[in-house]
């Protein structure tokens, strides 16, 4: 594919530049010049009234292999329990699957894994599993390779992974392998009704930007989604599928690197990605002892305790708490922010809350714009205020 | 202990502002900067380095002026810096940058280690780094947290996940990724600024790395961008007014209504 500008019909109007998502677009004698960085969305294109933007897509490049077929997740677990992003890809590959009019399968990797029925009761028609003792802890060598093999013999045309720290790691290596297309952190996904395509639409430039991607002729169409972007569907006990178990050969396959140990550092009670409410504390807190106010609130409120970036980086608290765009992803019934500011990082892993209050000292603080609640003033008089009513009120 | 570091030159800043009416990016005022988590991934090279000796070599694929960043690496502790440019290579999604970098990696030849950022401000996948190990079928590590040793072609090294971290061994050659945690990042030294001035940048195209063109730039790329748009922030909140007592009482009532307390 490839842009340019017809010389003979750009007259140097300029509203391709105020177009450009990218600001790449400069006029220079009179006629438009698109500089690096261009990625083809065509609202130049779509801008101009002289037609003097050509974008030329490949001529015949070689169609989509059509004998891939169905959807696949893969159901991530941890000491033997399916992680929530497994059922929440089950529960929207089942939507895929269905404008699709195929199956949707989920595949697992561990050992003595539970509850793998529960895949079905949220939507998938098969589940594949291979149980072995050398796959219980996450090995990323080993499961790439299982991956690979099963996807090159079953041939799905789309599959899909949570973007756990896991799935980051370990899902860009199958997608390098089988040489196709991967788009990171999905916030939507859809079948385009004409095309049958994959539409993948992310977040980047931190935010600021989303962007539809498709891949267009290699299979399968592979995505990862961050933990708690999509909801998980009300469960089917009723709903009939299969369990296959799939032959693991240990001699095939071997891992390279050697987990030594692992040291847990989230010291909360609640996790965050499954808590139902979040207190999370930013710079305006000033301190350190000062997150004993945001603990406090939580204490009240059963809540778990999350925090912006800045008082990770100060070493305050540890950066498993951390929510954000380099953080989690939560999905919380309600979200109370105290001195944060909500800068487009930050609200990248939280604006999805069911309910948001902000508590900032600065009415303008961006923070305003996605919370259900406002409240402007000093977060040392609320906070503990609050915490106090709480705790009396009932 | 010879290192291979991945740099990127992407927009100064992604707090970008939005023009209200046209809808687009402002870039007035935004240079161009190494993307802010491969300072990480050049401060740890160059620590190694310290303590195994060998060299450092600053890797980029970019356009003429990523130069000017390579020099910036330079001048930061990296020995001698390469860029791969090409108009060949415009518009390469994960896939084919992946690809393109390990065609530099295997004319580089000699090396122990390739270490990449966690990802990239601008494109923010952090696939690069796990695709390239895969072209290169090297053994791979991401969020890499803290080096602790390289002894006997093997490292051991703690890496970040969701609550906690691990402790990995893993041989060598190898490629990681790094988080901010890893270090601090120096800032340039004198001796590094005059090395940065004077030394020569080599620019590597295609036929020089005998790439396979149907691999590279938007050719070997398997995902297209079909639609960029500004996200729309609908939430219209409500301000609770009033003293901090008045502000209390009507939240405590609204979240009652939402059946929280
Ligand atoms: C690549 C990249 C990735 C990033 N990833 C993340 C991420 O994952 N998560 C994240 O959070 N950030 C992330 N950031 C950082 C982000 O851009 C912001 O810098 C950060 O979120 C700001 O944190 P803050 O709101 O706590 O601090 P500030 O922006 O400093 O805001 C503090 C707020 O507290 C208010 N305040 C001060 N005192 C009081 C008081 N007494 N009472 C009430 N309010 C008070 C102030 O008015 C201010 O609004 C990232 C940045 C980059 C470039
Ligand atoms: N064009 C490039 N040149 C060199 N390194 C790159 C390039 N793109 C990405 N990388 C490396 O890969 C990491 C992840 O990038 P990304 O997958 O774009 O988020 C970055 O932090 C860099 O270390």
């Amino acid at each position: 594919m490839s842009i340019r500008i017809e010389t003979e019909q750009c007259t140097g109007c300029g509203s391709c530049v105020d177009v450009c998502p990218f600001g790449i677009i400069e006029i220079v004698d009179d006629i438009a010049q698109i500089e690096e960085g261009c990625n083809l969305c065509g609202a130049c294109r779509d801008a101009c009234t002289f037609e003097a933007i050509i974008i030329e897509m490949p001529t015949e490049t070689a169609p989509a292999d059509k004998s891939y077929r169905g959807v696949w997740v893969f159901a991530e677990q941890q000491d033997g329990q399916l992680k929530g992003v497994a059922y929440e890809l089950v529960s929207k590959g089942r939507e895929l699957a269905d404008s699709l009019g195929t199956e949707l399968s989920a595949v697992c990797f561990g050992h003595n894994v539970n509850d793998v029925s529960r895949l079905v009761a949220h939507g998938a028609d098969k589940v594949y599993i291979i149980d072995d003792l050398l796959l219980a802890n996450q090995q990323e060598d080993i499961y790439a390779a299982e991956f690979v093999r099963l996807i090159r013999e079953r041939k799905p045309e789309i599959v899909l992974a949570g973007a756990t720290s896991f799935g980051r790691a370990f899902f860009p290596r199958v997608a390098a392998v089988l040489q196709t297309g991967l788009t990171a952190d999905c916030t939507g996904l859809e079948i385009d009704t004409e095309t049958k395509l994959l539409r993948q639409t992310r977040p980047t430039f931190g935010g600021n930007i989303m962007a539809t991607i498709l891949c267009q002729t290699r299979r399968p169409q592979m995505s990862t989604v961050r933990p708690r972007v999509f909801k998980r569907s009300t469960p089917d006990d009723t709903r009939q599928g299969e369990i296959v178990k799939v032959d693991f050969d240990k001699e095939r396959v071997s891992a390279r690197t050697r987990l030594l140990n692992f040291v847990k550092d989230l010291t909360e009670k609640v996790k965050l990605e499954d808590a139902d409410i979040i207190v999370s504390g930013g710079r305006g807190l000033g301190k350190p002892e000062n997150f004993d106010i945001i603990r406090e609130l939580a204490d009240v409120l059963g809540a778990a305790v999350g925090s912006s970036r800045p008082p990770v980086d100060e070493g305050w608290i540890p950066y498993a708490h951390q929510v954000g765009q380099t953080g989690k992803t939560v999905c919380p019934r309600l979200y109370i922010a105290c001195g944060i500011s909500g800068a487009v990082q930050h609200l990248a892993g939280m604006q999805t809350a069911d309910a948001i209050v902000a508590i900032n000292d600065d009415p303008d603080a961006p923070i305003f714009e996605v919370a259900t609640y406002g409240l402007v003033g000093d977060l040392f008089k609320i906070v503990p205020l609050l915490t106090e009513r709480l705790k009396g009120g009932q | 202990m010879n290192i291979i570091v991945c740099l990127k030159q992407v927009p100064g800043t992604t707090d970008v502002k939005i023009d209200p009416e046209t809808n687009t990016l402002r870039r007035e005022g935004t240079k161009n900067v190494v993307n802010p988590f491969d300072t990480y991934a050049l401060e740890e090279g160059v620590r190694l380095r310290e303590r195994y000796g060998g060299r450092v070599t600053a890797l980029s694929m970019g356009p003429p002026q990523a130069e000017e960043m390579l020099r910036e690496a330079i001048s930061c502790g990296a020995d001698e810096a390469i860029l791969i440019s090409d108009r060949a290579f415009a518009g390469s999604d994960t896939l084919a940058t992946s690809y393109t970098l390990s065609c530099a990696v295997n004319k580089l030849k000699d090396y122990d280690l390739i270490i990449c950022g966690r990802q990239t401000i601008d494109g923010d996948t952090g696939q690069v780094g796990p695709e390239l190990s895969e072209m290169l079928g090297l053994p791979f590590v991401a969020y890499v947290s803290k080096i602790n040793e390289v002894a006997d072609d093997k490292m051991v090294l703690e890496r970040m996940v969701e609550d906690g971290h691990e402790v990995i061994e893993v041989p060598l050659p190898a490629v990681v990724t790094v988080v901010k945690e890893i270090n601090i990042p120096r800032l340039p030294s004198l001796r590094g600024l005059t090395l940065a001035k004077k030394v020569e940048i080599p620019v590597w195209t295609a036929s020089d790395m005998e790439v396979d063109e149907n691999k590279v730039g938007l050719a070997g790329s398997a995902t297209w961008v079909a639609k960029v748009f500004f996200p729309q922030r609908v939430q219209q909140g409500e301000m609770l007014e009033g003293e901090p007592e008045n502000q209390v009482d009507t939240l405590i009532e609204k979240l009652r209504d939402l059946k929280i307390t």
